[in-house]
């Protein structure tokens, strides 16, 4: 989809070159991750796929056509862009900036603003809220959803991402990381992304691209990258604790069956029930559920002695917290150690049980990949 | 805005107190003689005025519309404008009058010298603004329209000169003040307008028509700065521009 042959950059007035003979394929629909130290050269590659810089040497194909030959203008209202630096048009409100590229486009107004609303709540912004208001009167994370969402509101096959989630705070990267995997997989566009968070990097990316100094050190998927660093320089920067890392790259989903755990009980099961549920759980606790399978809490061992009751609505105690499905195994670590239990509920968007990881669960995987 | 005007106003009384004293001592009916010939000539006053506010906003437009082309042009090429700005800085620091006497060779006495000198005269702090508004705008809001796929003609008009608004009509007042002082002067080569009457009062030792003359063009200059000031922030996006951009 999109293919970079010896492509290189100098500045004008400059010596080293700012890209050096860059070869990169990112297939069709897959995320490909560009990290590296500040000044390697990711936002010049950026922008010489869009051509807002001319490339001193070597070629640029997409979906097979060359690039710098076809008219830049087209070229880039097919591409949506993300600028590190936000860049929203200080003088024109959310609305008019998030309408850009359908204006440049000629839709007709209705369907502009319909794909506005739509975009702007995809993105975690009320548009009956932010509309009407002025870049100014925005938050830096505000700000920087906007961005994304004037990127991406017209549907464009290919995506060139710089550091769009740089500024927000690591919950709300957490959760726009997630919304952002949930839409990928539905649109399978084709994406550039750049971050300086390796953490970021393996979650988001089908592949990543390590850079230094203008060169590719080294592009593979990031299990490959966890278990084969091409260097020094990558071990450093993918870090230490790699089987750690590990964990962002597996979804909760794709190890929920295979971990065997009690099954919830109904909220007006009766004492006895509980008891014998509680003996055979191996975190001596059990979870409740309505009869919409909506996850309503649990129940430990201690909650049915301090309480009197006769039915698991009586025990029963408030989760704080829990994980969805697709989120990966790295959130659910974070969030046991954040409760400081050895467990977390897996729910889905609805709030319906799925199930439950564990402690042991996690080790197990760390296990089996060394 | 309201501060400068008092200080304007303050200055002004303060000069045609200045006059009056200094006649007083004289000639002490000078208040009312003036007072006399404002009535007695109110209509020729005028005429007058309204022939010196058509020869500015007649210029003016002129100017505008070639100077924000200039600008325009020269904010594309870098190593163009220096050589242009500094002509117009040139053009801006030859005396008035010998910018007058070097017209009326070329296009006579009349009107159009006038126009021709004025617009010259006022290329630079409306080329100028231009140009800096344009080059000064964060690179990353150009880059980001041009990213989107705009085109340079819709990235001119839609972000640039939007942006750049503010900055561009600064240099438009101070064009126009210093014009409506400087027509007066082009009364000399007959551009008419207020001139005329200072012109003549000076010659014929007629002071109540110099102050006459002075008051109007005072006036003028001090009501157009208020105009263009209002209309700025009329017309900008709620002064959101302004406090963005800063
Ligand atoms: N317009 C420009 N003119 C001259 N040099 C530039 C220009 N843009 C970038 N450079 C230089 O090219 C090199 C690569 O810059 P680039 O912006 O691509 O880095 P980056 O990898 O995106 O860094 P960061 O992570 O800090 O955003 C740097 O040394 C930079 O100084
Ligand atoms: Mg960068």
């Amino acid at each position: 989809m999109i293919k970079l042959e010896g492509l290189s950059k100098i500045f004008p007035g400059h010596t080293i070159p700012a890209v050096k003979d860059l070869n990169l394929e990112v297939k069709e629909g897959d995320v490909c991750v560009l990290v590296g130290p500040s000044g390697c050269g990711k936002t010049t590659t950026m922008k010489m796929i869009n051509r807002l810089y001319e490339p001193t040497g070597g070629k640029i194909y997409i979906r097979g056509e060359e690039a710098l030959k076809m008219d830049p203008i087209k070229l880039r209202l097919d591409i949506g862009y993300v600028i590190q630096e936000i860049g929203l048009f200080p003088h024109m409100t959310i609305e008019e900036n998030v309408a850009t590229v359908p204006n440049e486009k000629h839709w007709p107004a209705d369907q502009v603003k319909q794909k506005v609303d739509e975009v702007m709540t995809l993105v975690g912004l009320d548009p009956n809220v932010f509309k009407s208001r002025y870049p100014s009167a925005l938050s830096g994370g505000q700000r920087q959803r906007v961005g994304v969402a004037r990127a991406m509101v017209s549907d464009p096959p290919i995506m060139l991402m710089d550091e769009p989630f740089g500024a927000v705070d690591p919950i709300t990267r957490a959760r726009l990381q997630n919304e952002f995997l949930r839409i990928q997989e539905r649109m399978g566009k084709t994406i550039v992304f750049v971050t300086h968070d390796i953490d970021e990097a393996i979650k988001m990316s089908d592949t990543i691209a390590v850079m230094r100094e203008g060169e590719l050190i080294q592009h593979a998927t990031p299990s490959d990258l966890l278990s084969a660093p091409a260097d020094e320089f990558v071990s450093n920067l993918v870090g230490r604790n790699r089987s750690i890392k590990r964990l962002h790259l597996i979804r909760i989903n794709e190890i929920l069956e295979d971990v065997n755990r009690a099954k919830p009980i109904s909220e007006d099961a009766q004492t006895e029930e509980i008891k014998k549920q509680l003996d055979q759980s191996d975190i001596r606790t059990v979870i409740v559920v309505d009869r919409n399978n909506k996850l309503k809490g649990i129940i430990g061992v201690n909650d049915l002695k301090r309480t009197t009751g006769e039915v698991a609505k009586d025990y029963c105690q408030d989760v704080s917290d829990t994980v969805t499905s697709d989120a990966t195994l790295n959130d659910a670590l974070s969030v046991m150690l954040e409760l400081g239990e050895g467990y977390v509920a897996v729910v889905n968007e609805d709030d319906q049980y799925e199930g439950t990881i564990t402690l042991g669960d996690l080790l197990n995987v760390v296990k089996e990949d060394n | 805005m309201d501060q400068f005007i008092s200080c304007m106003g303050n200055f002004f009384s303060r000069a045609v107190n200045g006059i009056v004293l200094s006649a007083q001592s004289e000639d002490p009916g000078i208040i009312m003689r003036t007072i006399d010939y404002l009535s007695r000539r109110s209509d020729l006053i005028l005429d007058l005025m309204l022939e010196h506010l058509w020869l500015v906003v007649f210029t003016l437009v002129i100017a505008i519309a070639v100077s924000v082309v200039v600008g325009v042009i020269i904010s594309y090429y870098e190593s163009f404008a220096q050589t242009v700005l500094g002509i117009c800085q040139v053009l801006m620091v030859i005396p008035s009058m010998a910018m007058l006497a070097f017209m009326v060779p070329i296009f006579g006495i009349g009107f159009t010298t006038g126009v021709v000198a004025l617009v010259l005269y006022s290329l630079l702090p409306i080329v100028r603004n231009t140009y800096t508004g344009i080059r000064e705008l964060d690179p990353a809001i150009v880059e980001a329209a041009k990213g989107m796929g705009m085109t340079e003609r819709r990235v001119l008009l839609k972000i640039k000169l939007p942006l750049a608004r503010p900055v561009i009509m600064a240099g438009i007042r101070t064009a126009a003040v210093m014009m409506i002082g400087i027509a007066a002067i082009a009364a000399y080569v007959g551009a008419g307008g207020l001139g005329e009457l200072i012109f003549s009062g000076i010659s014929r030792g007629h002071q109540p028509m110099i102050i006459a003359g002075a008051i109007g063009v005072s006036i003028i200059a001090v009501a157009f700065d208020y105009l263009l000031y209002w209309g700025e922030k009329r017309f900008s996006v709620e002064g959101r521009t302004r406090e963005v951009t800063e």
